[in-house]
């Protein structure tokens, strides 16, 4: 595939590893967090991590839309669907997060209309197929998928399908960044920053990072070899004493951001004074609903959910892992009442989660870490 | 490295360990379609339910077809079903499939496949026509097999219950001499050959249910394995320890399935695994692996290590197998696990899904 395996390319991958290598000081131990899901997924794919020094550490981060969905809220999709006319959408990835008694997997197997769908334009495309049901989508993610909401809202407004919902539980990347970095027994030295956010947003919105935190960050994109160099590029901050955002996504990403899809999500969407994160908890300002022109198209709006909250349990240490305070295994509930078949906090939701990693990959895990 | 770990954390990667070792519970409230993709849902339906309430030593050696002993001569037995949508697809249809399913069931447990049975549950309304071609397929796939089919029945159900049609089938087989296979038999040191390119048969059938709005020229690769078993069986007899298709679930299923069964570990070399360019390709815009992308005519071979060479050149001498490959190695550590060396040189975790793997957003 060209333009794809020039980034996969392992002779390039050692060398950038061996440049690494160069870079640290072999009596510090760095822990860098890469914000994004995406990322965490790549790391894993290509075994990223694999190719680094036993003392540079990969902290996975807040960044799967899918994980911190609170369980309430999956609770309220799971009612939408079962609502007599809907046909429920959302993306593929959303089907087996946990509600607080099902999955949207078994309410399909209950007989709810579920469907996957890649775009929510899909979605659209449904309700128009089908005048007679309802249509709701589940819209999820970060400022990566946000404008892709807002440009089918408007489309369903222009073009008035009114068979058509969004029920939106899209989130901001900087919010829970903040929350992290303020808490005083935060444990890392850099991040890897949201390239897919990034495009959106652009790069400037991180400059708070270094500004405010002391934090070097690198943007980066989504091949093995960006991430190596970002590693690279955090690391030779650390050892040269700058503290900067650098962008390695500059083939996508702009400082400035894409302002047509700001325009738009300025246009059909507000800030949530508050959201509440599987996991971390409340956040303020860290979530967007729909804006009061396109009420008639907010689901929240359409129908009465149950809204109801479904705390998550005291002991779930989720909030310190991400921190790098704590190790999985030693969160109070890992392994016992936190398992990949019955996860509770973010971490073991998603498979690529630091603590379902460390429960499927156990001693293995630990080897690579302790080499 | 155990020393640097504190008891604390030892205890509980015991306890953790302990669990995994123990065969999947099946404690669902109900059947999703996880339990019919291939991964660890189907295995819990299988190990969890199935397998314990038959008390059957055939059963439980988890193979793709059963076998039963009649006057010393040793008969291979398995059953199959078919509920493919669309019926008819690039490279091949439901009927087509169905032969082929059952006879390769047979070829990986080492037998000569010899007779099927066919029962076709037939939904209201479907066209005599479509009917007639599934009919015709099934018995231009027999012949080319050289399977008879030697009994059969009918069922019609009422429109909306069986997506047109669903054939189900037992296949009867005549163990080869040649070589004893069994999941359980693999040994460290074992060479893991693929009998050619993967990924083919699933995404033919994603891209023909035409949801996801993608066109590329791919055919399922659904052909009989028996030739290419007889051959292998010819160039290492009792070198071979295992045969398996990478059926539902794909050939990363498969490695985790045996190394469970073995108790061994497999190291995949994920460069040396063949996939076609425009199945890579329809798998990168989906955002899934193609090891875990359901094959129907390719097949992973586990081979002493002294006999992998011949058997790869047996591979590639059958017509259409020039892109086998020797893609891993067996290992003793850790047990019940697939690690892959990635192209890019890293190494991970290769571990059975839970379901189908879904499309991810982020």
């Amino acid at each position: 595939m060209r333009f794809v395996d020039e980034f996969r390319d392992a002779e390039l991958g050692r060398a950038v590893a061996g440049e690494i290598l160069a870079a640290v000081d072999p009596d510090s131990h760095y822990k860098i967090m890469e914000v994004c899901g995406g990322h965490t997924h790549s790391i894993y794919k290509y075994g990223v991590d694999d190719l680094l020094p036993p003392n540079v550490e990969l902290v996975h981060g807040p960044g799967c839309p899918v994980c911190v969905i609170p369980m309430g809220r999956v609770d309220d999709g799971i009612a939408l669907a079962h609502e007599p006319r809907v046909i429920f959408t959302c993306f593929g990835d959303m089907l087996r997060v946990p509600g607080s008694t099902q999955t949207l997997l078994d309410a399909k197997a209950e007989g709810a209309d579920v469907r996957i769908v890649y775009s929510p334009l899909d979605a659209l495309r449904i309700a128009k197929q089908n005048p007679d049901r309802e249509v709701v989508f589940f819209a999820i993610g970060f400022e990566t998928t946000a404008p892709s909401t807002a440009l089918t809202l408007r489309r369903a407004k222009t073009e008035g399908v009114g068979n058509f919902s969004v029920m939106c539980s899209h989130v901001t990347i900087v919010p829970p960044l903040r929350a992290l970095l303020e808490s005083p027994d935060l444990r890392l030295d850099g991040f890897i920053g949201p390239g897919h956010v990034a495009t959106i947003v652009g790069a400037r919105p991180f400059q708070f990072l270094p500004d405010q935190y002391g934090k070097p960050v690198a943007i980066s994109g989504f091949e093995p070899l960006d991430l190596l160099q970002s590693v690279l590029m955090v690391l030779r901050q650390l050892a040269e004493g700058r503290i900067e955002v650098e962008n390695q996504y500059a083939r996508v990403v702009p400082w400035e951001g894409n302002l047509r899809a700001l325009e738009i999500m300025s246009e059909v969407f507000t800030l949530r004074p508050h959201f509440e994160w599987r996991g971390l908890g409340f956040i303020s300002q860290s979530a967007l609903r729909i804006s009061d022109a396109y009420a008639e198209w907010d689901a929240e709006e359409r129908y009465s959910v149950p809204g109801v909250r479904v705390a998550d349990p005291k002991a779930c240490q989720c909030g310190e892992v991400l921190k790098g305070v704590i190790k999985p295994w030693e969160c109070k509930v890992f392994g016992t009442a936190c398992t990949p078949e019955r996860p509770i906090g973010t971490c073991m939701v998603s498979p690529e989660g630091a603590c379902a990693a460390y429960y499927n990959y156990g001693r293995l895990a630990r080897e690579r870490e302790v080499a | 490295m155990a020393e640097l770990l504190s008891d604390r954390e030892s205890k509980i990667l015991g306890i953790i360990e302990t669990a995994r070792g123990k065969p999947a519970k099946f404690r669902d409230p109900h059947i999703t379609m996880s339990h019919g993709a291939g991964g660890k849902a189907s295995s819990s339906l299988i190990e969890g339910l199935l397998v314990p309430a038959f008390d059957s030593p055939s059963l439980d050696a988890l193979a793709d077809a059963g076998i039963v002993e009649i006057d010393g001569l040793d008969l291979a037995l398995t059953t199959d079903s078919f509920v493919v949508k669309p019926l008819r697809f690039p490279g091949g249809s439901i009927g087509e499939l169905a032969v082929n399913g059952t006879v390769n069931d047979l070829a990986m447990a080492g037998a000569r496949p010899l007779a099927l049975t066919l029962s076709l549950v037939l939904e209201e309304g479907l066209p005599a026509e479509a009917l007639r071609l599934e009919v015709e397929a099934i018995a231009r796939a027999a012949r080319e097999a050289e399977v008879q089919i030697v009994a059969g029945d009918t069922k019609v159900v009422e429109r909306g219950h069986a997506d047109g049609m669903y054939i189900c089938t037992t296949g009867l087989g005549h163990r080869d001499p040649r070589a004893t296979l069994a999941p359980s038999h693999l040994r460290p040191g074992d060479r893991i050959l693929l009998s050619g390119t993967i990924g083919e048969h699933g995404t033919a059938i994603m891209l023909a249910r035409g949801e996801l709005g993608l066109d590329a020229d791919i055919e399922s690769d659904t052909c009989s394995l028996w030739p290419a078993v007889d051959g292998l069986l010819d160039a290492a007899g009792e070198g071979l320890h295992c045969l398996r298709d990478g059926t539902r679930g794909g050939v990363a299923s498969v490695l985790n399935e045996l190394a469970r069964a073995s108790r061994v570990a497999m190291v995949v070399r994920e460069a040396a695994v063949p996939v076609q360019p425009v199945v890579a390709s329809a798998a990168e815009i989906l955002g899934i692996d193609p090891m875990y992308v359901a094959n129907e005519g390719k097949f992973l071979a586990f081979v002493e290590p002294g006999q992998a060479e011949q058997v790869l050149a047996a591979l590639r001498a059958i017509p259409g197998g020039d892109a086998a490959a020797e893609i891993g190695e067996v290992k003793a550590d850790p047990p019940g696990m697939v690690l892959v060396e990635t192209a890019f040189g890293g190494r991970r975790v290769m571990d059975q899904l839970v379901g189908d793997p879904l499309p991810r957003i982020c």
